[in-house]
């Protein structure tokens, strides 16, 4: 079997590096709402905070794990596209039951630091360490060559984390001023299925097009 | 070409060490100056630390003892002052204001105070109503301690503190069917308003903990956006409301009732009778009157605040 170059088409590499740029703007974006999401039930004393900036970490770091583990697998941007898809799905109960769910956490647990670090847990885990899930696996999908692996996760370390800080300035300077949470929330979703969706379509045109190709790899 | 990217890295490095340097260096002159400018005007430190939440510098004058949250010497900026030889009279017109309220409604036996600030409210209350319980919502413990040590605060059989959060304070008084004839939220400092405390979903819970002759009493601010934004809030839960405005203040106080609001010309046939009683803390009620308006005369038009869309920090600049 001879080795395949592989490389990777502009488009694939344009689409991975602009959704890891939007997942590294939504995180930072909801993390900042996460604030005033909880304030009207736990107030915003420190530990308010403390609570969001922990689960955050705490599930981005699965999130971390977990990608880098499904990157093991055959890269594949159908199941890139779908990390997406699910995120956006995970961030509903935060919009449409987030205030049911922090009343009832609210009516049984008396100390806001708890109530808090529950909630958050309930509301940020899942889409956040999907969101997280993202990272490693944009690595492994542009990754060519060891030599350049260190290159390409900087690169998408950059882009990401300045989606963070772009996130993180918009939602807070603007956003806020001009929009509802949820109207912010809800957008956000639909950009990441819209995104997912665009991920997914490409993964399938990329098999698509790989078919002949292996046909002719390996005549049987 | 590697020892050119190396150099240059060094070069970077140097560099960020010396901004860093510089930003410190800078920082320490700001304070030595911002103390030497407190220093001339014969403002001495008693006290000074930093909470979780903020600066707390206790300064005094020869005629005054304040509490300030922030370093800078600007106008205004001190939250709570005490005249030294008579500690009951108010030095604020904001806290003058916010007693003219008592003309709307005007024997509380129940209130809660949100901000503790020097105490200056709580004890000019408990002062005013010795029979009245008073409760105080204050997320920072240390200004607790500090109004406490440095302003003479003391918590008693009827004075009682609660530290933490007052949105959530309020909501769990208003599940325990708590009632308070009066809530005074004083919560808003110049430098940053708690946005929670701020929308119709708040006030809503405000007004559960009011039984029918109840009354708020807010102080707040008398510019920019949140103005009309922060009116137009207030009136969506209570409908009519009173403005209390100054010349010389930044600050408004704001009357929202559960009844029906009496008319300017019923609190100045009121205002006689309240004279006396206030006269020792500075101020001269029946001058109040003719401060106080029921009149729209805001932009209408501006966005209610609620828990969905608070900018109210980014409306105040």
């Amino acid at each position: 079997m001879n080795e395949k170059t592989i490389t990777h088409s502009r488009f694939q590499i344009t689409l991975v590096l602009m959704l890891a740029f939007m997942s590294g703007f939504i995180i930072m974006a909801i993390e900042l709402l996460g604030g005033r999401i909880l304030a009207p039930y736990f107030g915003s004393s420190i530990f308010v905070w403390g609570s969001i900036i922990t689960v955050f970490m705490l599930s981005l770091s699965i999130g971390y794990l977990l990608g880098g583990k499904l990157s093991l697998l055959k890269p594949d941007l159908r199941l890139y596209g779908s990390f997406f898809v699910c995120a956006s799905f995970l961030l509903l109960p935060l919009v449409f039951a987030g205030n049911e769910i922090m009343e009832s956490v609210f009516l049984r647990i008396e100390d806001p630091r708890y109530g808090s670090l529950l909630v958050s847990m309930l509301l940020f885990f899942l889409p956040t360490a999907i969101m997280g899930m993202i990272a490693p696996y944009s690595v492994r999908l542009l990754v060519i060559s060891t030599d350049g692996s260190g290159h390409v996760a900087g690169k998408l370390y950059f882009i990401s984390t300045l989606g963070s800080a772009l996130g993180t300035l918009a939602t807070s300077f603007y956003l806020v001023l001009w929009f509802e949470v949820n109207q912010i929330l809800i957008t956000m979703c639909l950009v990441l299925i819209g995104a997912g969706f665009v991920a997914i379509m490409a993964g399938i045109r990329n098999i698509q097009s790989e078919k002949p190709n292996s046909a002719g790899d390996n005549p049987q | 070409m590697i020892k050119d990217v190396y150099n240059l890295r060094r070069k970077q490095s140097v560099w960020r060490n010396l901004k860093t340097e510089l930003l410190i260096v800078l920082a320490i002159a700001l304070i030595i100056f911002a103390k030497d400018l407190l220093a001339q005007s014969g403002i001495r430190y008693i006290h000074q630390e930093r909470s979780l939440y903020r600066n707390i510098l206790v300064t005094e004058d020869s005629q005054r003892r304040c509490l300030r949250f922030t370093i800078t010497s600007r106008n205004g900026q001190n939250q709570s002052c005490r005249y030294l030889d008579k500690p009951v009279e108010l030095v604020f017109p904001y806290a003058k204001m916010t007693l003219a309220s008592l003309l709307v409604h005007s024997n509380p036996q129940r209130i809660l105070i949100v901000g503790l600030g020097g105490g200056t409210l709580s004890d000019t209350y408990s002062q005013l109503f010795p029979d009245a319980d008073i409760v105080i919502s204050e997320i920072d413990d240390a200004v607790v301690r500090v109004a406490r040590e440095y302003f003479g605060f003391q918590e008693t059989d009827k004075i009682s503190v609660d530290v933490g959060d007052a949105r959530v304070f309020i909501k769990r008084a208003g599940l325990r069917g708590e009632k308070y004839d009066l809530v005074i939220l004083d919560a808003f400092n110049g430098e940053y308003i708690p946005e929670h405390l701020m929308t119709v979903e708040f006030l809503e819970e405000v007004k559960r903990l009011l039984p029918d002759s109840g009354m708020v009493v807010a102080n707040t601010f008398s510019t920019s956006r949140l103005y009309a934004a922060e009116s137009n809030t207030y009136r969506e839960v209570f409908g009519e409301i009173y403005n209390i405005r100054m010349s010389g203040t930044g600050n408004r106080v704001i009357v929202a009732s559960m009844q029906s609001l009496p008319d300017t010309d019923t609190l100045e046939s009121r205002a006689p009778a309240f004279k006396e009683l206030l006269e020792p803390f500075g101020m001269d009620v029946t001058e109040y009157p003719k401060y106080m308006s029921n009149e729209v005369s805001w932009d209408t038009s501006e966005r209610i605040l609620t828990d969905q869309y608070s900018p109210a920090n980014l409306l105040n600049n």
